[in-house]
This record gives structure tokens, C-alpha cells and sequence, in this order.
């Protein structure tokens, strides 16, 4: 028998049982209460708790079965699982049968499962972030076995194109071996995401007070779309933009100033991923400068100030916390932003300040050592994880100090109401 | 004691002045990222529309016992290069299929070679000089011409340009799309429940809501190495898959579901509820007869966001392999494939020109769906949108 | 409006003094100053297709106190906001008619409003202190319109708005603290001090004292009973005690009309038209 046709066999007999149970179950819960007894529940409801009776254990009974398999490598015959879990499912119904009485509150059983379910599903999200953390970590650590943790923070210069070799147990045959020393990786993201950020800020910024102080409501109508499109383009099409238009252009204005830049340069990964990041400042600042209550900017303008000196003096102070929390939260997105930079900036580690080099981030890098044919085991390959590992660290902080202003940002007003 | 109207209106002009510039900078930044949207949009209409049309020129094609071995002897030899390869790799298969071709001799119009393509789309370089003339007596002669590229709709991938189209990614992007649609819609709703309707207000319940907002900012690539590590590498899902795609996306929409599902559910008055825990339903039976009705229209809206930046999203999917060169449309989920997002990567990276204009091509049709999709989602809250 | 009121009163005079021109009071409050501030001739005010304000004549006079009431809805406080042309901020508002001040008309286009509000200020109903220290709220203003050059300057003009606001005894320790640590009643003075500190000519108060405490209120009554030595003060109240405690004048507001514009004595003793003596004896509002 194939693996495939046990499966439609165990899923074909464990909707019959489950039907079976719903109508035994209802007809007999419809009997006894025809018989005058006044019940708990509904008929259906009993019915239903059969039905979970019947299929919750032995779905369980399965899981629990596969998931051993897999974590202790115990061979247990996926014919046998499955039959223990039909033959618990029969178990199953007859004791869900036996439920059906009076007294017995099959309802608040029901809700009992539902809510455990739900809670469940809540955990998953608990569940991902220690899976990315876990795996992350767990890799990470196999990384700095093999390689100093000091020459990673401080060293300056990347070479892993060797590393396969000492993994081969060939140490020394290449030249000079393989070298991680993250810190011009890091000066690569920087770099891209300060020019992003010199983009994005204050073009996001002011685009969200002309919308949300200045802008006839048309505008405003026409504009929030155009900056929605703006955000709900793939980066993959913002790096192809920036590898064949902007790139070239770049070169050619530097080359026409008599400066040398190379087609991978900085500068038009960083412009274009500030382009990306405008809505998401926008439309974040936007918010928060609506949050501004009017009757700040109606103080103001009582006084005898002009819209602008309002703007300035009185609403870009108030809400000054939710502008850096988006700011924030801006950083982060460009320090993790990937198909840009590994399309448009380079692959060479480049320890320079010039924007029109070449240079590469550290998700270039996580790319290119998780895409090549490298084992898994060689160093190269688990330094993405350990690149992965400080870009999670750095994000999630930038995203906590992000969350803490904005929170206090809200209770400010929340609490200055009277 | 106070100044004159016409004091201070004299005083304020300096002030007025300065008090425009912050709008005339702040309309500015608007129209710049306005024209950055529309730079963007006709640089990729410009490169991509031409994708759209294919040159196809009429040859003689005679079908020989000689054509049968060696393909290329079926076309005459001025017009050889002119040819696709892939066209003429079929001959042999056709001549099989139909017998009765052998020794006929047919004017036909067939898919041109890429570098024809070009030239005819006005790149004079693509051909040499003799080749180039051939293909202008060809356009003379009305036997070469650009027309609707159904090639690019119904092909895979391919390594020449003139025969590699998307429907292997489109397909690829679909499935992947139901997987990650069947894991993050029901967990991403059931959470959202049970946080807005179930919770009690305790510490897990809070770490629970923390994490949910980190989780919908940490960098999408790092979801990638989730899938490979943990997907891939433990539970040894294929690598490359539609399954382990979907499974890594859904991890990654889900708290884009949850968010908007649990806005949804708050939207919905109080007083609803406790009309409903009035005429004595569970609270089971308000969320499933009452708060999930009347919210399924915010939930959908999100789902479609979440869908759609799902679909846009490549970083991840490189990392577990799904870039993978897929010339067939793939049938299961467990099979390689490649998406969309991926598609555009691989051709982006290829040094033929004709693939630029692939790549831009491609660009336009994702953008099209993603765009529509968006527009679904605006118009779904604009219709059932309701004021409590 | 008035002249018509007064030929259908005119079976039950109501102890009138004089005929009143178009826009006085009905009655002369003797002890009040007379010279005029702002002169409002067929003011007419539509939020959109709504009429909101209907033919308001009235005359408001220098270092007064005039208080606007009337029920809710009636107009007194978009009213208010007609004099320093608040009511701009709203896209949908349509003004006609004359509001004179100083020789210029506040709606011709000519006009300035930012000129118009640093002459007339106002203070508003929920205390709205900007979101800066108690000191810079009050300096933020005068440094902006240039009548501070110095930092000593500045100082003094801080401390004497502070004074005269009643608020520098209590907050003279704390001048860095945020003005929104304050109480209820100091944010209030505290707006005051905000609107006095660029010693403008009228002030418009919109129910200063709606949101605050008793013992609040009756501080910020006191205080505009010295503002008006200074300035002229046209307030809008709910309270009607509290228009008899403070106010000069006072005008009655009926759905979008002036019903009576009269000596606050007699408007609460014996109001001259009829709409008028039962809002005040409390048949409705």
C-alpha cells in the first residue's frame, strides 16, 4: 500500500466515525429528550461534542505520534500510527456517547475545546519568535565554535571564499584562509540605510504635514492612494529600479562631475530604499500629526501665529515622539531591507565612507552564503546566522525603544483631555 | 498701549514669507513622491511593455528526413540564426506526431530568435550586419513583424529569452499563496479572537501582544532563515517547495492578520455583545453568531493586505530555495517552483538584454495583480464600511 | 432686529430708558466705559446651507466684560468666533455681513486674520496648554511677534502676564515644569497669561471656566473682573450666574439671533422681551 493511500484510508474512516458519532449522538440526545427529560444542551451540541470527542484524540494520538518520529528518530510504521489513532477515535466515540445524559453540560465542553484552541493558535506567535530566535541562535552558536566572536565584532575584513576548504579539512591550501570580520558589513548598512533615511525623512516627513495640515481634502484623496501604491510595491521591483535605472544614471551624472562610481554604487540602493520607506514615514507621521488634538493648533493660532510658525513651534514638538518612533521603525526596515541591496549594492566587504563605491550589507551576505552550494555545515553558510543573529537583536531594540515612545506619545494626550 | 492693524500687518510680512516656505517645501516633498511613483511606473512601462509583443518571421520550412535529425537543416540557411532554437528543437517532435509533413515544404510564421526581437524593437546592435539586412528584406517583404507575445503567458522559465514566460512562477505563486493562506487565515483569525474576545488581561496575554508587534517588524529575510533551519533542515520539508514557501510566508503575514483582524473586531460596539449576552448566548455564541459576522468584511481586507504583501515578498523564499530555474508548471506542492517575486530576481540577474525587458514585462504583470488586489481590499472597506 | 423686537414689546414697555440705536443695548449701564471696540451690522454666518448666525447688530465697548448666552446651539460661541475669524479654520463656513474694528472691516480681504488675532485673543473652553514648559507657553508668543528682544525683557514680560493672570505665586518655583502639570484651573490661567502676554486688545474667552472646578471658576471670574481694567473681555457662559457676576452687557442668543442686548442689571431683573425672561427664569434652555 502506498503512504498516500493510508492517509486517504485514515482521513476516510475518520470522517465516517465522526459522522457516525454526530447523528448516533444526536439521536440519541433528540430520544431522551423526546422522552421528556429535561436536558443540559441541545441536540446538535451533544452531536458536536461527539464529533470532537471522536476526532480530537486520535488527531492528537497522530501528532504527537509524527512529531516523536521526527524528534527522537523513533521508526514507528506510519500504518500503525494511523491505525492506533482510528482505534482511538472509536474510543473515542463510544465515550462521547456515553456523555449524551441529561446532566451532563455539552456546551460548555464545546466551549471548554474552542477556547483551547484559540489559545493555542494565540501561542503561535510566541511559538514563531522562539523558532526564529532558536534557529537563529542555535546556528549562530556553531558559527563562533569555529570562529572567534571577538575577530567577528572587530575584525575588518570578510573573505569566507575559503572557508570550504578548512571545512574539507584542507586548512591552508587556500590563500591566506577564510576571515570574518563583520565590521565592514555593518559600515555597508549603515551607510545604505543613512542615505535611505537622509531620503526618507524629511521627504515622508513634510509629504505628511502638507497632507495632514495643508492639502485641500481633493489632495489628500488623491495622495493617500499614491503613497499606498508607493508602499505595496515589492522590493524586488525597487531593486530591479535601482540596478537598471538609477545605477546608470548615478554613474553618469558622478562621471560628468569627473567622479568615479561604480554601477554598484551606494547611493542608488540608498535613494531607492529611501523611496520605498517615504509612505511607510508618511503615512506613520501622518497619524501621529493628527493625533495632535486641534485645539493645540487653535491656541496657537489665537496668539496671532501664522499656520507655518503653528506647524513648527506647537504641532512638530507635540508630536515629536511618534515622528522618531516611526523614524525608528524606519531605521529597522532599512537595516533588514534585502532585495534592494542584494541587487543593487555589491557584493565586495568595503570599508569606505564614499557612497559612489561599491559595497556590500549584511544581507547581502546572508544571501550570498545561504544561496551558493555550500554544505550546510561550513562556516560560511552558519555565518548567516550569525549576521541573522545581530540583525534581530538590533531591529528588535530599535523596535522596542519605537513602541515605548509612541506608547508614551498616547498617553499624553490620552491623559491632557481633562 | 497695542499697535496699529497696519503696524503689525507690516511687521508680519517677513513672517508670512518665511511661514511659505514650510508649505511650498512640504507640497514639494509631496509632488516628489508623487513623481517618484510616476518616474517608476513609466521607466518600468517603457522596459516592460515591449515584452509584450514577440517578432515572429515567415521561413520556408521544409519538413526532410534531414530536418527530422538535425532541426536546424529544415530552414534555409540565410534565415538559421534568424530562427528560435527553441522553435526548431520541436521539429523532429512534430514531424513524429504528424507523418504526413515529411517531405512537404511550408511557408510558415514562426517565433524569431530573441536577437531578432530586439532589432525589430529598435535596438539596431542586436544583429550583425548580414543578419541585419536579411531581416530588413524580411520586413520588407511583410514576412517579419512584432505581434501579442502569448509565449510570455504560457511558458516557464527558459534560458532563451524569446521562449521563457511566467506561468511555471505564476503557478508557483498560487500554490504558495494556498499554503500560507490555510496556515495564517484560521490561526491568524483564532488568535486575533481569542485576544480581543477570550483573553484575560495577564501577563502572557501581554507578552503574547508584544511579541505579535515585534513579529510584524523583524526583517522579512530573517523569516527565511527560520524556514531553513527549522522547516528545511528539521522537519525536512522539500527545499524549494511550495509548502515550505507558503509555511515561511505565513509565519510572516500572520501578524499582518492578526493586527487587522483584531481592528475589525474592536470596531464592533460593545453594545452588540451585551445585547447578544443579554438574550443569554455564550460567549462562544456571540463571537460566532454576532462579532464574526458583522466583522468578516474588515477580516477579508486584511487578509488581502496580508495576501498581498505576501505575494510581493521575495527575501525569504530566495533563502529556502525558491529560486529555482522551473522551466515546467509545477503539480504538487511538494515539487520545486518558483514564485512571481523570485521570477524577476533570477531574470534580473541575467546578462542578456532581451531579459531586461522580461524582467520589466514580468514586473508590470505582478504589479497589476498586486495593485488590483490592493484596490479589491480599499473598495471592500469603502462598501461595507459602517458607522456604529 | 432689535427695532422690530421692540414694536412687538411694545404693549408691555419694559422700563426702557431710550430708544436704543440699531446694535446698543437696550439699556445704558452707567458705570460702563462707552467707547466702541468692535461694531458687528447684518452679520450672517452659514455652515454650509445651515444659517447659523442671522443679522447680528451689536456694539461692543472698550474695558468691558460682555457676556454672550444662550442655549446650546444657538450660535453665541460661532458667534465668538466671527470676531478674530476663528471660524476660517472651517472649510465649510460662509460669512457676510460687517464686523468693525479700529477702523477696519476683520472680513475684508484685505485684512490680515493673523494681524486681527494678535489683537484679539482668545482663551478657550478645555484649557489647551502647548505641550512646552509653564515659562515658554507664555514667551512662545511675544518672542514670535518681536516684543521681546532681550532675555531680561522676556523675563519680565513672563512674569508680569503670570501676575496679572493671578498664577505667579504658584508657579514661580516651577517655570521649566511642563504646563500640562498643572491643575485645571492654573492651565486655565495659565492660557490667559498666554493671551495677555501679547497684550492684545479684546479677548474672547469661550466658557473659560465649563471645564473647571467651583473654587476654579470663582478665581478666573475674579480675574477677568481685573482683566477688564485692561482689555475689553467678550465671554461666552452657560452659566447664567455667573453672567450676572461678571458681566458688563450681556446678549441673549436665540437660535441664531440677538434677542436682547442689554445692561446686565436689568437683562437679569427685568429682561425686555419675553424669549429672553424665560430663559432666565428657566422655562427653557
Amino acid at each position: 500500500m502506498s503512504t498516500n493511500l493510508i492517509y486517504l484510508l485514515f482521513c476516510g474512516a475518520l470522517l465516517m466515525l465522526g459522522l457516525v458519532a454526530f447523528f448516533l449522538a444526536r439521536g440519541k440526545a433528540t430520544r431522551t429528550r423526546a422522552s421528556g427529560a429535561a436536558m443540559f444542551a441541545q441536540p446538535d451540541q451533544y452531536a458536536w461534542f461527539s464529533v470532537l470527542a471522536t476526532a480530537g484524540p486520535a488527531i492528537l494520538a497522530g501528532a504527537l505520534g509524527a512529531f516523536v518520529m521526527l524528534l527522537l528518530g523513533a521508526e514507528i510504521p506510519v500504518a500503525y500510527l494511523l491505525t492506533a489513532s482510528v482505534v482511538i477515535a472509536a474510543i473515542g466515540l463510544f465515550v462521547g456517547l456515553m456523555q449524551v445524559r441529561p446532566d451532563f453540560h455539552a456546551r460548555q465542553a464545546i466551549e471548554k475545546v474552542i477556547r483551547l484552541a484559540l489559545a493555542t493558535a494565540a501561542l503561535m506567535s510566541i511559538v514563531t519568535t522562539f523558532g526564529i530566535l532558536l534557529s537563529i541562535v542555535s546556528e549562530a552558536i556553531r558559527f563562533f565554535q569555529m570562529q572567534s566572536l571577538w575577530d567577528f565584532i572587530t575584525g575588518t575584513t570578510w573573505s569566507p571564499g575559503d572557508s570550504f576548504l578548512a571545512s574539507a579539512g584542507r586548512a591552508g591550501e587556500g590563500s591566506g584562509g577564510a576571515q570574518f570580520g563583520s565590521v565592514p558589513l555593518f559600515a555597508g548598512t549603515f551607510l545604505i540605510s543613512l542615505i535611505a533615511m537622509l531620503v526618507a525623512i524629511p521627504v515622508g516627513l513634510l509629504a505628511a504635514i502638507y497632507m495632514a495640515e495643508f492639502a485641500p481634502p481633493k489632495v489628500r484623496d488623491l495622495a493617500k492612494p499614491v503613497l499606498e501604491v508607493l508602499a505595496g510595491i515589492p522590493t524586488v521591483v525597487y531593486g530591479f529600479f535601482a540596478a537598471i535605472t538609477i545605477a546608470p544614471i548615478i554613474v553618469d551624472v558622478a562621471g560628468f562631475f569627473g567622479l568615479d562610481a561604480s554601477y554598484n554604487n551606494a547611493l542608488a540602493p540608498g535613494v531607492v530604499m529611501g523611496i520605498m520607506i517615504i509612505p511607510f514615514i508618511s503615512s506613520l507621521s501622518d497619524d501621529v500629526i493628527n493625533a495632535v488634538p486641534d485645539s493645540m493648533r487653535e491656541g496657537s493660532l489665537a496668539l496671532g501665529m501664522t499656520k507655518s510658525e503653528t506647524i513648527r513651534s506647537v504641532v512638530l514638538p507635540a508630536s515629536m515622539p511618534g515622528i522618531i518612533s516611526a523614524s525608528l521603525l524606519a531605521v529597522s526596515r532599512a537595516l533588514g531591507e534585502t532585495m534592494i541591496v542584494v541587487m543593487a549594492a555589491g557584493m565586495r566587504p568595503n570599508l569606505t565612507a564614499n557612497p559612489l563605491e561599491d559595497m556590500t550589507t549584511v544581507t547581502v551576505r546572508i544571501v550570498a552564503a545561504l544561496t551558493g552550494d555550500q554544505e550546510f555545515a561550513s562556516a560560511e553558510t552558519l555565518s548567516a546566522f550569525a549576521l541573522g543573529l545581530v540583525l534581530f537583536v538590533v531591529t528588535l531594540i530599535l523596535n522596542m525603544v519605537s513602541v515605548l515612545m509612541i506608547r508614551r506619545f498616547r498617553d499624553k494626550y490620552r491623559t491632557n483631555t481633562l | 498701549m497695542s499697535q496699529s492693524f497696519d503696524e503689525i500687518t507690516a511687521q508680519l510680512k517677513r513672517r508670512h514669507r518665511r511661514s511659505a516656505r514650510l508649505k511650498h517645501m512640504s507640497m514639494g516633498a509631496l509632488i516628489l513622491a508623487a513623481a517618484f511613483l510616476f518616474i517608476f511606473i513609466g521607466d518600468m512601462l517603457v522596459k516592460g511593455l515591449p515584452a509584450f509583443q514577440q517578432a515572429q518571421i515567415q521561413v520556408e520550412v521544409s519538413y526532410t528526413e534531414q530536418a527530422s535529425q538535425i532541426p536546424p537543416a529544415a530552414v534555409g540557411e540565410d534565415v538559421r540564426g534568424l530562427v528560435s532554437r527553441g522553435y526548431l528543437r520541436l521539429i523532429p517532435g512534430r514531424m513524429r506526431d504528424n507523418p504526413e509533413l515529411l517531405g512537404t515544404t511550408r511557408m510558415e510564421w514562426v517565433l524569431a530568435d530573441s536577437s531578432v526581437d530586439q532589432y525589430l524593437k529598435g535596438h539596431e546592435d542586436a544583429l550583425r550586419g548580414s543578419e541585419a539586412r536579411v531581416v530588413e528584406r524580411l520586413i520588407e517583404g511583410g514576412r517579419a513583424e512584432l505581434r501579442f507575445n502569448t509565449t510570455f503567458f504560457t511558458n516557464g522559465d527558459s534560458k532563451m529569452p524569446e521562449l521563457a514566460g511566467i506561468a511555471s512562477a505564476a503557478v508557483g505563486t498560487v500554490m504558495t499563496l494556498i499554503v500560507t493562506m490555510l496556515v495564517c487565515f484560521p490561526v491568524g483569525v483564532m488568535t486575533a479572537v481569542y485576544l480581543e474576545e477570550f483573553a484575560p488581561d495577564n501577563r502572557l496575554t501581554q507578552l503574547i501582544e508584544i511579541n505579535i508587534n515585534n513579529l510584524a517588524a523583524v526583517p522579512s529575510i530573517l523569516f527565511g532563515l527560520l524556514g531553513l533551519a527549522i522547516y528545511i533542515n528539521f522537519f525536512g520539508v522539500p527545499r524549494s517547495s511550495p509548502l515550505v514557501g507558503g509555511l515561511t510566508l505565513a509565519l510572516m503575514t500572520l501578524p499582518v492578520i492578526i493586527i487587522t483582524t483584531r481592528s475589525a473586531l474592536r470596531s464592533i460596539p460593545d453594545g452588540i455583545r451585551q445585547a447578544a449576552f443579554g438574550v443569554g448566548c455564550s460567549r462562544w455564541q456571540v463571537v460566532r453568531d454576532h462579532v464574526l459576522p458583522l466583522s468578516l468584511p474588515g477580516i477579508l481586507t486584511g487578509s488581502i493586505i496580508g495576501m498581498a504583501q505576501a505575494m510581493g515578498e521575495t527575501a525569504p523564499l530566495i533563502i529556502v530555495g525558491m529560486v529555482a530555474f522551473i522551466p515546467d508548471v509545477g503539480g504538487s506542492f511538494t515539487d520545486a517552483a518558483t514564485v512571481m517575486p523570485a521570477q524577476i530576481f533570477t531574470w534580473a540577474g541575467e546578462p542578456d538584454r532581451a531579459f531586461v525587458e522580461k524582467t520589466a514585462g514580468g514586473i508590470l504583470v505582478l504589479l497589476a495583480v498586486l495593485i488590483s488586489l490592493n484596490a479589491t481590499a480599499v473598495w471592500l472597506r469603502k462598501k461595507f464600511e459602517r458607522r456604529w | 432686529m432689535l427695532n422690530e423686537q421692540i414694536v412687538e414689546n411694545r404693549e408691555k414697555p419694559r422700563g426702557v430708558q431710550r430708544q436704543p440705536a440699531r446694535g446698543e443695548p437696550v439699556s445704558r449701564n452707567e458705570k460702563a466705559n462707552h467707547e466702541l471696540s468692535i461694531r458687528v451690522r447684518d452679520l450672517n454666518l452659514w455652515y454650509g446651507k445651515n444659517q447659523a448666525l442671522k443679522n447680528i447688530d451689536i456694539d461692543i465697548y472698550q474695558r468691558n466684560v460682555t457676556a454672550l448666552i444662550g442655549p446650546s446651539g444657538c450660535g453665541k460661541s460661532t458667534f465668538l468666533r466671527c470676531l478674530n475669524r476663528m471660524n476660517d479654520l472651517i472649510k465649510s463656513v460662509h460669512v457676510e455681513g460687517l464686523v468693525e474694528m479700529d477702523g477696519h472691516d476683520v472680513n475684508a480681504p484685505r485684512m490680515d486674520e493673523v494681524a486681527l488675532r494678535r489683537r484679539v485673543g482668545m482663551v478657550f473652553q478645555k484649557p489647551n496648554p502647548f505641550p512646552k514648559s509653564i515659562y515658554e507657553n507664555v514667551a512662545y508668543a511675544p518672542r514670535m511677534h518681536d516684543l521681546v528682544s532681550r532675555k531680561a525683557d522676556q523675563d519680565e514680560l513672563v512674569e508680569r502676564a503670570l501676575t496679572d493672570a493671578g498664577l505667579w505665586n504658584e508657579v514661580k518655583d516651577k517655570l521649566q515644569q511642563p504646563g500640562t502639570s498643572l491643575s485645571g484651573g492654573q492651565q486655565q490661567r495659565l492660557c490667559i497669561a498666554r493671551a495677555i502676554a501679547v497684550q492684545p486688545d479684546v479677548i474672547l474667552m469661550d466658557e473659560p471656566t465649563s471645564a473647571l472646578d467651583p473654587i476654579s471658576t470663582a478665581t478666573i471670574e475674579d480675574l477677568m473682573d481685573k482683566l477688564k481694567q485692561q482689555f475689553t473681555i467678550v465671554t461666552v457662559t452657560h452659566n447664567m450666574q455667573q453672567a450676572a457676576r461678571v458681566a458688563d452687557y450681556t446678549a441673549f442668543f436665540h437660535l441664531g439671533e440677538v434677542i436682547e442686548y442689554n445692561d446686565t442689571q436689568m437683562m437679569f431683573s427685568n429682561p425686555y422681551t419675553k424669549k429672553a425672561e424665560d430663559y432666565i427664569t428657566g422655562r427653557y434652555g
